[in-house]
């Protein structure tokens, strides 16, 4: 009896801590999958075809990057109950705060632009036209934000997550060899030497892994959330799970392209999955349907870290949780930033390649600036009390941030001037 | 149109005085972090004027 009765108090606990994870989880989940947009979809499908399995082990170095960078934004948002973009303000001054914020509308702007790129080439493949999908989009991000409870915007936010595991069942069903992904995949390699061209992938994985909006957009869905400390470790786990979620799709990308388009020089995800449909058709539409998902998640966290960042600083309402007559400013930045980026992709001769070459320029601009100024507040032991870093968290991630500005500007510099790294 | 302008200069000038006194102490490490951080940011826009005028130029 006294068995049965542990039993059954371990999975009472058990229980109950899955429903508390599940009313915790979200922003950590969001933001990590999301940051596989159409830009890192391009990168990672690329990487399989330029260089099969060999650069997996790479991939999975970049779970506790993501992670430990991340989990700084759970902590400061859960503290402070301030957003990135006010916590720099309050924290620097006007002049870095307008930097920031400045910086952060052009490069977000931007970014969206390549996810509408993303998602238009890829409903092409389904015949579907450009003007179509962006109007669709736009309609159904506008649906999702405007229901007025940050809870449903969260919750929908994760199926479309869930969607992003569309290319695991691809992968399975080109037959990749175990062998070789363990054999060359999981030993630390570099494929055919260090050259110029290597540095440029592995640089180019670390850019898409870490973005400057995926800072503002987590700490101020971790404050719209209304996440308490007591939910902070709740929060790392969720960011955990939510970093390891987006290196397996990550991986899964890498195997289908390494396995089916080795050799084949791919310059957007949406070549890659018209290529993939020409030998393996229901593969290349998971991967069109997946670049979709992708581009939406992207639009879904880019539009609102803009409008978060604005409504804390010019002191607008700025949450899910309030309507269009409650928030108008809030909501009309949304949908400006939503339909202009929209707009241009279906300007005939849009300079979209030269967008795309300047996003990774601009966002190596702002990264530096918001990480340093991440290390900088997480240190502030007057306000983030118990919270603040430790040594060893200084450590982890001092070294990964500078590890991360050495690597993001050379990628920069070798996007502006790219015989430099030959 | 003009009064429009005036209350958007008064509300930036609302943000500037609200955010005048940076609330982190600057201690040597900040201060010296931030003026890396500058020169680190002149630097980057120097590269960028200078790709920019030799696009232009050729």
């Amino acid at each position: 009896m006294n068995v049965f009765a542990k039993l059954y108090y371990t999975l009472r606990k058990g229980v109950k801590a899955v429903q508390l994870y599940l009313v915790i989880a979200g922003p950590g989940i969001v933001v990590m999958v999301a940051d596989n947009d159409a830009g890192g979809i391009t990168t990672y499908a690329a990487t399989g075809a330029k260089y099969g399995y060999n650069l997996i082990w790479f991939l999975i170095l970049l779970i506790p990057v993501a992670y430990y960078v991340q989990e700084m934004t759970v902590r400061l948002g859960a503290v402070t109950k301030r957003g990135h973009a006010e916590a720099i303000f309050s924290g620097f001054g006007a002049f870095w705060g307008w930097f920031s914020l400045i910086d952060l509308m052009i490069v977000d702007w931007l970014t969206l632009v390549t996810e509408f790129v993303g998602m238009t080439s890829a409903l092409e493949i389904f015949g579907i036209p450009g003007w179509l999908t962006v109007v669709l989009v736009i309609l159904l991000l506008g649906t999702i934000v405007l229901n007025g409870r940050y809870w449903t915007w969260e919750k929908i936010a994760l199926l479309f997550c869930a969607l992003n595991l569309v290319y695991i069942p691809g992968a399975f069903m080109v037959h990749p060899s175990m062998h070789d992904i363990v054999h060359q995949g999981f030993i630390p390699n570099f494929p055919g030497g260090f050259d110029g061209q290597l540095f440029f992938f592995l640089m180019a994985n670390i850019g898409t892994t870490i973005a400057p909006w995926m800072l503002f957009f987590q700490q101020s869905a971790v404050v719209d959330k209304g996440m308490l400390e007591k939910d902070i470790p709740w929060g790392k786990f969720d960011t955990w799970l939510g970093s390891v979620l987006t290196i397996i799709v990550a991986v899964f990308i890498v195997v289908v392209t390494g396995t089916v388009l080795r050799g084949v020089d791919i310059d957007s995800a949406a070549q890659a999955s018209a290529q993939l449909q020409e030998t393996h058709h229901w593969v290349g539409t998971f991967m069109a349907i997946g670049l979709f998902d992708a581009g939406l998640l992207g639009a879904i966290c880019i539009s609102l870290a803009s409008s978060w960042a604005f409504g804390e600083i010019f002191g607008w309402a700025h949450s899910l949780n309030t309507n269009i007559k409650e928030a108008p400013w809030f909501y009309a930045s949304y949908f400006i930033t939503l339909v202009t980026a929209g707009a241009v992709v279906l300007i005939p001769g849009a300079p979209l390649v030269l967008i795309t070459l300047f996003v990774q320029v601009i966002a190596v601009t702002l990264l530096p600036a918001a990480l340093v100024f991440l290390i900088l507040l997480l240190n502030d032991r007057e306000h983030m009390g118990e919270y603040a870093n430790s040594p060893l968290q200084n450590l982890i991630g001092g070294t990964i941030v500078m590890v991360i500005i050495v690597l993001s500007t050379l990628y920069g510099i070798s996007v502006l001037f790219p015989s430099l790294f030959g | 149109m003009l009064r429009s302008f005036a209350r958007i200069a008064r509300k930036f000038r609302a943000i500037n005085a609200r955010y005048d006194t940076p609330r982190i102490r600057m201690s040597g490490s900040v201060r010296v972090s931030l003026l890396v951080l500058r020169v680190y940011l002149v630097l980057l826009v120097a590269l960028l004027l200078y790709k920019f005028a030799t696009l232009v130029g050729s």
